[in-house]
């Protein structure tokens, strides 16, 4: 992997091929490796390195990036002038800020960033094929004994990202990652479980696997419900997967352009009053690197505040844009460190969302025992927006659907397809549990809590 | 490059490996956006490295690396063999491999501009052209346009003798009128929505597009939608614009005939297939008038999905799907075929870039145009009541691919055979064999287009794949229609 030191070597020599006003370089090295399990054999398992450089110029308010993983000079000059003829022919761009110095990367953030705790772990990074196929085997003897199908993988990665730009800044972030997911599958039933971490120690692939297993024998010979609105008790992937969708709409630049469900909303009571929202790089819980694509440093934010957006985030751009603008705003309008490499046309995001914990968290045993009829979520799949302003999104249920009845889980159910409204869903959360790191496959990770959701809306029922 | 191949085969060889192939990749990219009349995103990207699959002991082991130097590419395999067999320690069989002579041989798209040599401020000239014609229109709040450009140089060879080395191109293009007012965001794309339309071809696709001169109207549509009356709930006969039908085909077809999904390698991410094997040859997945094929063979088109070799050496060739409505093939792999009774592979074996193993793919997944002679306009005249929808909103199905919901951008009712009034959030939703079954005309040849969907996910870790689809409008009889906003 590429260190700092190799870094700011490149960083020189593109310096000395460029004729820009101005340079930023973002890094990015690693390795990752994955086994891939399927039918309770491995049947793929692959591995790779890589590191690159993506290089922004700039001329007077005209900027272009190009990117390379060639790291010889030839190669350096030819991703230079690429990203140098790109920014050329551009018209000057009035509000393209000069980029930040260190001086200004600091007084930005001053007290609202805070380092996240050291997420490299040497021994996610030093997990092997054998150790990989250990773990699997653990997994499959799971499946074995419960004679049910397995599929999944077990995968780890070391990465590092940098910035440097000809204004002095730089920063680096080294990450490790490893995870777990699990499918077991029976005759016409099955179960699932996710999990990842910075540091191995502490997934469990036992657990998961035996979670998983659970969830297939429990749900076997499923029912066919008749679609409508039921109390939905949604476990944490699936609360992550739905309500990601939302957080594209929560930038500056969304409101500037007139994409986002918060145009016209800002500042009312959009969601219940238990709902509160942090963006939050430096939680124990998250993961990534703690600055942005131009090396500003992510702050945390409070998005929402007892059901009422309170703040949008801003790359530094979008402030001074959203500053002359009429449009409606909410909190400071100030650099949050959540913008995009620019150019580009999105602006910002937050990426490092916490659902806050209640104040009286329910297990989801204590949200079951509460429930007289509802329906048990296990995670959402192929979530697709449905209506931009509404937030209407569709998705399936999917591994481990469950009827609850009189406070207890009574049978598996066959799928439902959901067509629900985020603003409706979490109008009407009547409980939620202690938010716990998640992950899904539709949205990126977040520290989310369970939810029990009172009218979700189930429109169609599927064969299965 | 064929040295650098050498070296990871030999060493592969050398350390016992039965089978080895090594594929180098070098990747370009241009991309450019525009946005509300000032430039979204220019940039330009390029990646080259060396993928290495080998089987040992049995089972399968892939390593890849951008550093072509002797040392790495030697080390890469070795790590290969490795990986293999580590997964022999959860095996029950040894991986089989169906028999295909290996070839020498040289490919490319056949294209008649490329792009890469057209300039950026042309190609920035025309966006801001469209963006001008789209904010033209009183009422459009938001105006994107995109075009991209990719290259791909792949050189492959296999421990078999297989020697290949293939020059892909592909264009794409397209852009999107939003208008937001009250508590509607509305939006119109064209030539097709998230991203637009993309072939394996050169610039003389953009010429072909004519994207400035359909930007009025989108933009007027992307406006008239907010007066529009809400796609009634209810039972309906559908007519399909060939787009829409040609993602329709995407995920009601082309995903569940991957014979890796049937066989539950895709069960903890992508899911599986109603299509078990007992189906083969026996389901009546659709109408008699349904013909569905997966040609990956230039004599196809242009498609995404079209190729001289897929990423295991084996010709790009031409597989019945759906004949006369009876289910007659899935997408195979070397390793695959035998399951099936096939001899051969069916050559769908694709990989993006160099550090992602190859897996069944899509190529080109069309439906055959109606023989007799029918345009769109005939179609609508032909229908006494029913709905006409335009250009995919939004979309997802079940992870066995039986129940899905499609949202349109655009709709308008069929009253007597004629269009009648425009209608806003138009979907439909069905099972996918009771939908294709329900199809009862479609229209010919002239209508049909080879549209690209350039972002098809898949795999752990997950890759995208440029896939195509040739569809004509269709019709289909008795389909739910406006269940998306059912209950909201």
């Amino acid at each position: 992997m590429l260190s700092k030191e190799e870094a700011a070597d490149i960083f020189e020599r593109i310096k000395k091929h460029s004729s820009a006003d101005e340079v930023e370089v973002l890094f990015y090295s690693g390795q990752s490796a994955l086994t891939r399990f399927a039918n309770n054999v491995i049947h793929q398992n692959v591995a790779e390195a890589n590191d690159g450089v993506s290089l922004r110029t700039s001329f007077g308010g005209r900027t272009a990036r190009a990117s390379t993983n060639k790291l010889d000079d030839d190669s350096l000059k030819r991703v230079v002038r690429a990203s140098e003829d790109l920014a050329k022919v551009q018209h000057p761009d009035p509000d393209l800020l000069p980029m930040p110095d260190p001086h200004e990367r600091d007084r930005v953030s001053h007290d609202a960033f805070s380092a996240p705790p050291s997420r490299y772990f040497a021994e996610t990074a030093a997990i092997t094929p054998g150790l990989r196929a250990e773990g699997v085997g653990k997994i499959v003897a799971v499946a074995d004994r419960h004679k049910l199908t397995t599929a999944g993988i077990f995968s780890n990665s070391e990465v590092v990202e940098g910035i440097f730009n000809s204004h002095g800044l730089s920063d680096w972030h080294t990450q490790t990652s490893a995870e777990i997911s699990i499918t077991m599958l029976a005759r016409d039933s099955s179960g699932w479980q996710k999990s990842n971490s910075p540091d191995v120690r502490n997934l469990d692939p036992l657990a998961l696997a035996e979670t998983a297993a659970r969830k297939a024998i429990d749900s076997a010979a499923p029912r066919e419900m008749t679609p409508g609105k039921y109390t939905a008790i949604l476990e944490p992937a699936a609360v992550l997967d739905i309500v990601g969708f939302m957080f594209w709409d929560f930038g500056g630049q969304a409101i500037l352009d007139e994409r986002s469900f918060l145009n016209n909303r800002i500042g009312t009571q959009l969601f219940g009053e238990n709902v509160n929202i942090v963006d939050d790089v430096a939680h124990p819980l998250q993961s990534g690197a703690p600055f942005d694509g131009e090396g500003i440093r992510r702050q945390r934010v409070s998005l929402v505040e007892n059901g009422i957006v309170k703040r949008v985030v801003y790359a530094r751009g979008t402030a001074e844009r959203m500053k002359k603008s009429a449009a409606p705003k909410v909190g400071p309008i100030a650099p949050t460190g959540h913008g995009f490499p620019l150019p580009n046309e999105m602006g910002e995001m937050p990426s490092n969302i916490v659902l806050s914990a209640p104040s009286q968290p329910q297990t989801l045993e204590q949200m079951i025992s509460s429930t007289d009829r509802g329906i048990l979520v296990t995670r959402l799949w192929y979530i697709r927006e449905v209506d931009p302003y509404e937030k209407i999104l569709t998705g399936m249920t999917r591994d481990g659907t469950f009827l609850i009845e009189n406070g207890k889980v009574r049978a598996g159910v066959r799928n439902f397809r959901f067509n629900e409204s985020l603003i409706h869903m979490l109008s009407n959360v009547e409980a939620m549990g202690a938010p716990v790191r998640a992950s899904g496959e539709e949205s990126f990770d977040m520290v989310v809590p369970a939810m029990k959701v009172r009218d979700f809306n189930f429109t169609e029922v599927t064969k299965f | 490059m064929n040295e650098i191949l050498g070296w990871a085969l030999n060493l592969a060889a050398q350390r016992g490996a039965s089978y080895a192939d090594a594929r180098i990749v070098d990747d370009r990219s241009r991309s450019l956006a525009t946005k509300n009349g000032k430039l979204g995103h220019a940039s330009d990207a390029e990646s080259q490295g060396v993928g290495i699959r080998v089987i040992a002991d049995g089972a399968w082991g892939f390593a890849a690396s951008k550093d072509l130097s002797r040392a790495v590419v030697e080390d890469t395999a070795a790590r290969a063999l490795a990986i293999a067999r580590a997964s022999a320690r959860v095996k029950k069989e040894d991986v089989r491999l169906a028999p295909e002579k290996p070839v020498t041989a040289e490919w490319t798209t056949p294209y008649r501009i490329d792009p890469f040599t057209t300039s950026i401020e042309q190609n920035l000239d025309l966006l801001l052209r469209i963006d001008a014609e789209l904010r033209s229109v009183s009422g459009v709040t938001l105006a994107e346009t995109s075009m991209n450009f990719k290259r791909e140089d792949s050189w492959f060879a296999s421990s078999e003798g297989a020697n290949i080395h293939q020059t892909k191109i592909s264009t794409g293009a397209g852009y999107t009128a939003y208008a937001f007012a009250g508590t509607e965001i509305m939006k119109r794309s064209y030539p097709n929505s998230f991203g637009g339309q993309w072939q394996n071809k050169g610039y003389e696709l953009i010429e072909e597009l004519k994207l400035v001169e359909n930007a009025r109207r989108v933009a007027e549509e992307a406006v008239a939608l907010h007066k529009a009356a809400q796609c009634p709930e209810g039972v309906s006969t559908i007519i399909l614009d060939s787009s829409q039908l040609g993602l329709q085909i995407h995920e009601s077809i082309g995903h569940p005939i991957e014979l890796d999904r049937v066989l539950g390698m895709e069960a903890n991410f992508a899911g599986t297939s109603f299509l078990t094997l007992d189906k083969l040859g026996r389901l009546r997945y659709g109408s008699e008038l349904v013909n569905v094929v997966a040609d990956a063979r230039q004599e196809h088109g242009p498609g995404l999905g079209t190729f001289g070799f897929d990423d295991e050496g084996v010709p790009a060739q031409c597989t019945p799907i759906i004949t006369h409505g009876l289910f007659t093939g899935y997408l195979s792999s070397r390793e695959t075929a035998h399951i099936i009774g096939a001899n051969r592979s069916g050559g769908t074996l694709r990989a993006e870039c160099w550090n992602r193993l190859p897996m069944i793919r899509m190529t080109n997944i069309s439906i055959l145009p109606g023989e007799k002679p029918l345009t769109l306009e005939q179609l609508i005249a032909d229908t006494d009541d029913g709905i006409y929808m335009e250009t995919n909103k939004s979309w997802s199905i079940d992870d066995k691919r039986y129940n899905f919901q499609f949202g349109c951008e655009i709709g308008w009712e069929i009253e007597k055979g004629k269009r009648g009034r425009m209608l806003k959030n138009p979907s439909y939703s069905g099972i996918t064999t009771e939908f294709w079954n329900s199809m009862d005309a479609i229209c010919s040849r002239d209508q049909w287009t080879l549209w690209g969907t350039p972002n098809c996910g898949k795999g752990q870790p997950q890759q995208v794949m440029g896939t195509g689809h040739g569809a004509s409008p269709a019709r289909f009889r008795g389909i739910k229609v406006g269940s998306a906003y059912r209950g909201n």
